[in-house]
């Protein structure tokens, strides 16, 4: 099956010599929620420039749903709906004219552009703001506007940027939502986001970039399956006396009634309970301490960073 | 993209920049219809009657064309610099970059953008110079290709300076240091048959002199210089610019990193 994007020996070499990608490769299938994680830095914004068309490329060939985006360029551009990470459209004007006025651009006459505009304004919400300027909008109201801009040519593949960044939970969870149901339906979706969570939440797979290099690239199930251990926080009905004695499990005390005990994956929880249990420890509820792709995230980001120091 | 793909994105840009001048008209549409009212009275009736004739046509009827030149040329190069710096400034540039929108479809969206609203304050201009004056069209077509090859060469060249601008600052200098200038200089309040013939030869240099003189050629029949010259150099700027500005597009130049 053709890939829904197809990056080969991507490289990117900015004129201040800053070279920001470093040959990367990397497929995305179709009908994937795919992931691209890194810090900041990285090379995720560049590489989704190249393939947005914002930046130049140094080297490398980009394909999108196998329409080549140097020879083939409409076509490509065609396939591909854009949700950058900053706002940029017109503040001045009417949020229905910018999604409108998008639409146009891809060819699509005024009659079919108002009715999809119409029905993307109104899936995200905002079409009772569609005569105010865009300026007029919130944050999280403005960052659907650029989802719904970049929809109404109706792309096979949806790149965001970061795209609830500064938005309220309820809002977030919201769109979350709304790209499940998008992807549901056969859209491809990439996105690039800080919130590992919500990379862990919504994406099957992921690649994290690190120093312009893929550091990794597979599906979330088979990276979350190398966390051997994770940390869980025990909150206690009653205050320690003691450090409770637990074999085999490494203990610290957080304070008077919090525990935090490290647990391999193949141990379980329950040796923990049954000897806490034995000792008049009652846990009153538990926690993981951190988001467990955060985990791998640091270890794989401080890995490339120990290659590099070493090269 | 097929043809009708092409032109609906090239009338999308049209229409937005048409719809952008006219939206805020105070700034776009207002200004130049009170500065040509102003120079109509001040030069035209109350200087112009103690200057008596210039080439036959009292000084009024002889001005007007160059006044109607001259606001077709600031506006046609003031619209397409601001419009796309400022599209360039609020990173909308993007929305254009993504789409599958050929270069020369951007340029041509632009340009006609910049054109309509030249073209859209000369016709005010016209309409306001006729209550100072009588203005008969000699030859109809070399007015309106004159004043439309004019608004197109503008534009391109507010586009090129668009492309270079990296501040507010930037989009005013040429405006205000070369544009205004040489505007003054083409021709538009005297002929050149009144300087001396050095200052003859050095003003044969301003493209503008070539513009102003063919528009008034096609109103009152009378120029300072060659009519199938002046077209070619018309000709010869447009594919000038229009080469130059394809080139900075090609390669991203201000627009893509």
């Amino acid at each position: 099956m053709t890939p829904a994007l197809k990056i080969e020996g991507l490289r990117k070499t900015y004129q201040n010599g800053f070279e920001a990608l470093k040959g990367i490769s990397l497929d995305v299938q179709e009908g994937d929620f795919f992931a691209l994680l890194g810090p900041n830095g990285a090379g995720k914004s560049t590489t989704l420039g190249i393939v947005s068309s914002l930046v130049n490329k140094t080297s490398g060939q980009v394909s999108v749903f196998g329409y080549d985006l140097d020879s083939q360029k409409a076509l490509a551009k065609m396939q591909l709906g854009v949700v950058p990470q900053e706002f940029n459209f017109n503040a001045f004007e009417r949020v229905q004219d910018i999604v409108v006025t998008q639409a146009g651009y891809y060819g699509i006459g005024r009659k079919t552009a108002l009715q999809r505009s119409e029905k993307y304004l109104k899936k995200l919400g905002l079409w009772e703001k569609r005569d105010v300027p865009a300026r007029m909008l919130s944050g999280g109201m403005k960052r659907r506007l650029m989802i719904a801009r970049a929809l109404v040519h109706e792309p096979r593949l949806l790149i965001l940027d970061e795209p609830t960044a500064g938005v309220d939970i309820e809002l977030r969870r919201s769109m979350w939502s709304f790209l499940r149901e998008l992807n549901a339906k056969g859209t491809t979706i990439i996105l690039t986001t800080h919130y590992l969570e919500e990379a862990e939440s919504l994406c099957r797979n992921i690649a994290i970039i690190d120093q312009g290099n893929i550091v990794e690239n597979t599906s979330i199930k088979s990276l979350l399956q190398r966390l051997n251990t994770e940390t869980f926080i025990l909150d206690l009905s009653d205050d320690l006396v003691e450090l409770p004695s637990l074999p085999g499990y490494s203990v610290r005390q957080v304070d008077t009634h919090t525990l935090e005990i490290d647990v391999e994956k193949e141990k379980g929880l329950n040796p923990v309970f049954l000897q806490l249990s034995r000792q008049g420890i009652e846990v009153r509820s538990m926690r993981n301490k951190a988001n467990r792709l955060e985990e791998l995230f640091v270890s794989l980001v401080e890995k490339s960073l120990v290659k590099e120091d070493v090269a | 993209m097929n043809s009708r793909l092409l032109f609906t994105a090239f009338w999308t840009i049209v229409i937005k920049e048409i719809r952008r001048f006219t939206r805020i008209w105070v700034q776009t549409l207002l200004p130049p219809a009170i500065t040509m009212t102003l120079y109509f009275i001040i030069f035209g009736n109350l200087i112009g009657s103690r200057i008596g004739d210039m080439e036959g046509f009292g000084y009024m009827e002889y001005i007007a064309p160059g006044l109607i030149m001259m606001s077709v040329i600031t506006n046609s190069y003031g619209n397409v610099v601001s419009s796309f710096f400022g599209t360039k400034f609020q990173r909308n540039i993007e929305e254009l970059l993504v789409a599958p929108v050929p270069n020369w479809v951007i340029l041509a969206g632009y340009v006609t953008g910049g054109a309509a609203r030249g073209l859209g304050v000369g016709i005010i201009v016209t309409i306001l110079s006729l209550f100072f004056t009588q203005l008969q069209i000699s030859h109809l077509w070399i007015t309106l290709s004159t004043v439309i090859l004019t608004a197109i060469v503008f534009s391109l060249g507010g586009f090129i300076n668009a492309v270079y601008a990296n501040s507010f600052d930037d989009i005013s200098i040429v405006p205000t240091f070369v544009l205004t200038p040489l505007t003054y200089l083409g021709g538009v309040f005297y002929s050149i048959s009144l300087l001396p013939g050095f200052w003859q030869g050095v003003s044969q240099l301003n493209p503008i002199l070539y513009m102003v003189n063919s528009f008034r050629y096609g109103i009152l029949g009378v120029s300072d210089i060659n009519i199938g010259f002046a077209f070619a150099m018309i000709a010869v700027f447009i594919l000038l610019l229009g080469a130059y500005a394809m080139h900075l597009l090609n390669t991203g130049k201000g627009i893509r990193s």
